[in-house]
């Protein structure tokens, strides 16, 4: 089953919203409706699933809508329309109790500028949730500690939040949305105040805490490197819509339309391809056939290395022509000429790619975790794919 | 002018029918309300003179040091040891004991209806014309009224000191709610707080200091109001300035306006918001 089930849900602001929902279902578009009505359209018929355990990205331009979409799944906005499914359970039809109990035990949240209660200490914001639900102090002082270990602020309890530095300060946004240990996480733009260096650490934190927690999280950005970079699938909205919904790959290969691939043009391919993107097949040999046999498929590829596997397709290294033709004279098998070189992994990004390049005489074999040989890279694709050639990026290889 | 084309609307004249609409069918209900007040402040005034000129110096002394430093501290040891030794600690205690009750009253009354208006839209639009209308309306207009309802000396001169101190208790909490950054409200609501919650441990405490600005100016509205209060029969240092005036004695308009002025500037200062400062 789905965690969260959005169907059909949209949001209007403004005196006649109903009005405006039904010019949206005739087709009437945000600045349409803006010209004829005044009313400002957040969130257009949107229609998406968030499975259990996945980090659902929700991208777009500012004004896209994507803090209302996020304010929606907690009901902080009422929507105009359309319904909202949380563990099967329909929150817009829920009455306020109901609610409460909902956002306490299900879903928390965290805020793009933190949002801490700048009169409580950095303990008694995180227990914030858990004392609203009435529980008594040990226990609640309990996990927020817990809490706020898991985000490495231990020490720093009894500080008060100005106290902290901005990256500081949202881990402590952070624990205060894990100490209420809800299946649901919503983000709007948690990172996007942080600078650069700070916000990568925190993306690979939560990243971290994620492949322990398994929670579900709704995040938001409008930063496309942040959403490729810890999105399992990934919403682009314009206008209040969404455009495409799809895994990282999926939205970088076939952007949906004009808007999407703007968005991708200017991402930086270099911290987005991944080595398994661009690796071509490469010519091997079964390290148990004599070194003729190397000799010989060299000699038709028209290459000076090939690289040596065994049965189960293992990475064993490359063996040279010189080497080969030196065995042939000498008797000695490719075992005992086979030499050891530098290898990447199927998920190295284009960026280290580059460095590994300059420190090996032959294109990179790309080895999986089992030590199997995938498929091995080349300067060109390389250099290629950085320069966004759609070839390269599917797999072909290319001809400088 | 309108005179010839339109009748003139009575308006004076139902305002007079309503209060004497109120005071034929509530006067028991006034009478205890006045004689409620005027004991309150009574009370507070045995209270004061009980503990003695000396103590009730040392208690002030003691807290303006508290709240504000030694040199708070030192002008209030100063300015009550002066009026002390001019002759009007009796009608001080009598004046402050009238400020004190009309500001508590202002306080319990006001900051409620500041809340809900900082809360609900509906209750700001409805309550926001009235305040403006109390605020701007000359404050001697409060007498006529409180005279028919509550007779005279303390209570009436209570009751228009409460109607033209509460304004800014009012405004200023509604202020302080709404200034809230919104962020935070929608953090404690995500949370699943309840309204009340959401008050308690969110808006009223981060309001907090706005508030008591409010509070600050409503004292030093009330302290403006004692000589007007004094028309009515209120007693204390605005009889005596009244007294002054009328039979043109600028000696005790002067000794007493001082002492007006020393309680005024201590309760000021004392009230004022210190936690600003040592952010
Ligand atoms: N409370 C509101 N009242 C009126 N319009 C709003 C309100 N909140 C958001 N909007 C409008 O809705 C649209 C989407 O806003 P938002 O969800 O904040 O976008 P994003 O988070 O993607 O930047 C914008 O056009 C914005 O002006
Ligand atoms: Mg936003």
């Amino acid at each position: 089953m789905n965690k969260i089930d959005v169907k059909n849900i949209t949001k209007v602001f403004g005196k006649n919203p109903k009005r405006a929902v039904d010019m949206l279902k005739q087709g009437l578009k945000k600045p349409e409706i803006f010209k004829k009505t005044g009313m400002t359209v957040g969130v257009n018929q949107a229609d998406f699933h968030v499975k259990e355990g996945e980090i659902f990205v929700i991208m777009g331009l500012s004004g896209s809508g994507k803090s209302t979409l996020v304010r929606l799944l907690n009901r902080l906005i009422e929507p105009t329309s359309g319904e909202i499914h949380i563990d099967g359970q329909d929150i817009t039809k829920m009455n306020k109790q109901d609610l409460r109990q909902v956002r306490q035990k299900k879903i928390s949240m965290v805020f793009q500028r933190f949002a801490l209660f700048p009169h409580r200490t950095i303990l008694e914001n995180t227990e914030y949730g858990l004392e609203i639900q009435g529980m008594g102090k040990d226990e609640r002082r309990k996990k927020a500690m817990k809490a706020l270990e898991l985000v490495g602020l231990k020490g720093y309890e009894h500080q008060n939040p100005n106290e902290l530095s901005g990256g500081m300060q949202q881990r402590v946004g952070l624990a205060r949305a894990l100490a209420s240990d809800t299946d649901i996480l919503l983000m709007d733009e948690a990172f996007s105040a942080l600078d650069p260096l700070i916000r990568k650490d925190m993306q690979n934190e939560l990243l971290d805490l994620q492949s322990d927690m398994h929670k579900t999280i709704v995040f938001i950005t409008h930063d496309l490197d942040e959403a490729l970079r810890i999105g399992d699938r990934i919403a682009l909205m314009r206008d209040g819509s969404i455009v495409q919904v799809g895994t990282p790959e999926e939205i970088m290969m076939n952007p949906a339309n004009r808007y999407v691939e703007k968005f991708v043009e200017d991402v930086d391919m270099s911290k987005v391809i991944v080595a398994s993107n661009i690796m071509i097949r490469p010519e091997t040999i079964l390290i148990d056939r004599g070194p003729r046999v190397a000799l010989q498929l060299m000699r038709d590829e028209g290459i000076s290395s090939i690289y040596a596997i065994d049965k189960g397709k293992k990475f064993l290294g490359i063996i040279s022509a010189d080497d080969a033709l030196d065995a042939t004279k000498t008797g000695k098998s490719c075992r005992e000429i086979v030499k050891e070189i530098g290898t990447v992994k199927p998920d190295t990004l284009l960026n280290d790619l580059f460095e590994d390049m300059n420190h090996s005489p032959v294109p990179l074999p790309v080895v999986d975790d089992e030590g199997r040989l995938r498929g091995i890279v080349k300067r060109a694709e390389i250099i290629a794919a950085l320069s966004g050639d759609q070839d390269a990026l599917n797999g072909n290889e290319v001809k400088l | 002018m309108n005179d010839h084309l339109l009748p003139k609307i009575p308006l004076g004249h139902w305002i007079d029918l309503f209060i004497q609409f109120i005071t034929n069918n509530f006067e028991g209900f006034f009478g205890q309300i006045a004689s409620g007040l005027a004991g309150f402040v009574e009370l507070l005034v045995t209270a004061f003179e009980f503990i003695t000129p000396i103590g009730f110096i040392i208690l002030f002394t003691a807290i303006a040091f508290w709240r504000r430093g030694w040199g708070v501290a030192l002008f209030t040891l100063l300015g009550l040891a002066l009026i002390y030794d001019l002759g009007y600690w009796h009608n001080a205690m009598q004046t402050f004991s009238l400020v004190v009750t009309s500001v508590v009253l202002s306080i319990v009354i006001g900051l409620p209806l500041g809340i809900i208006a900082g809360i609900n839209n509906t209750f700001k639009s409805i309550i926001t014309p009235i305040l403006d209308l109390l605020q701007t309306m000359p404050s001697f207009v409060y007498l006529i009224p409180a005279i028919f309802l509550f007779g005279t000396g303390m209570a009436p001169g209570v009751v228009a000191t409460i109607i033209f101190a509460i304004p800014p208790t009012i405004r200023l909490t509604n202020l302080g709610i709404r200034q809230v950054p919104e962020d935070l409200v929608e953090a404690s609501e995500s949370f699943g707080s309840t309204t009340m919650q959401k008050l308690f441990k969110v808006q009223l405490p981060l309001s907090m200091p706005t508030i008591m600005a409010g509070i600050n100016q409503s004292i030093m509205l009330a302290l403006s109001m004692v000589v007007v209060a004094s028309l009515v029969g209120a007693p204390g240092l605005g009889a005596d300035v009244n007294f002054a005036v009328t039979s043109l004695r600028t000696d005790i308009g002067f000794e007493a306006g001082i002492a007006i002025v020393i309680i005024a500037i201590m309760l000021d200062r004392i009230s004022q918001n210190t936690r600003s400062k040592k952010q």
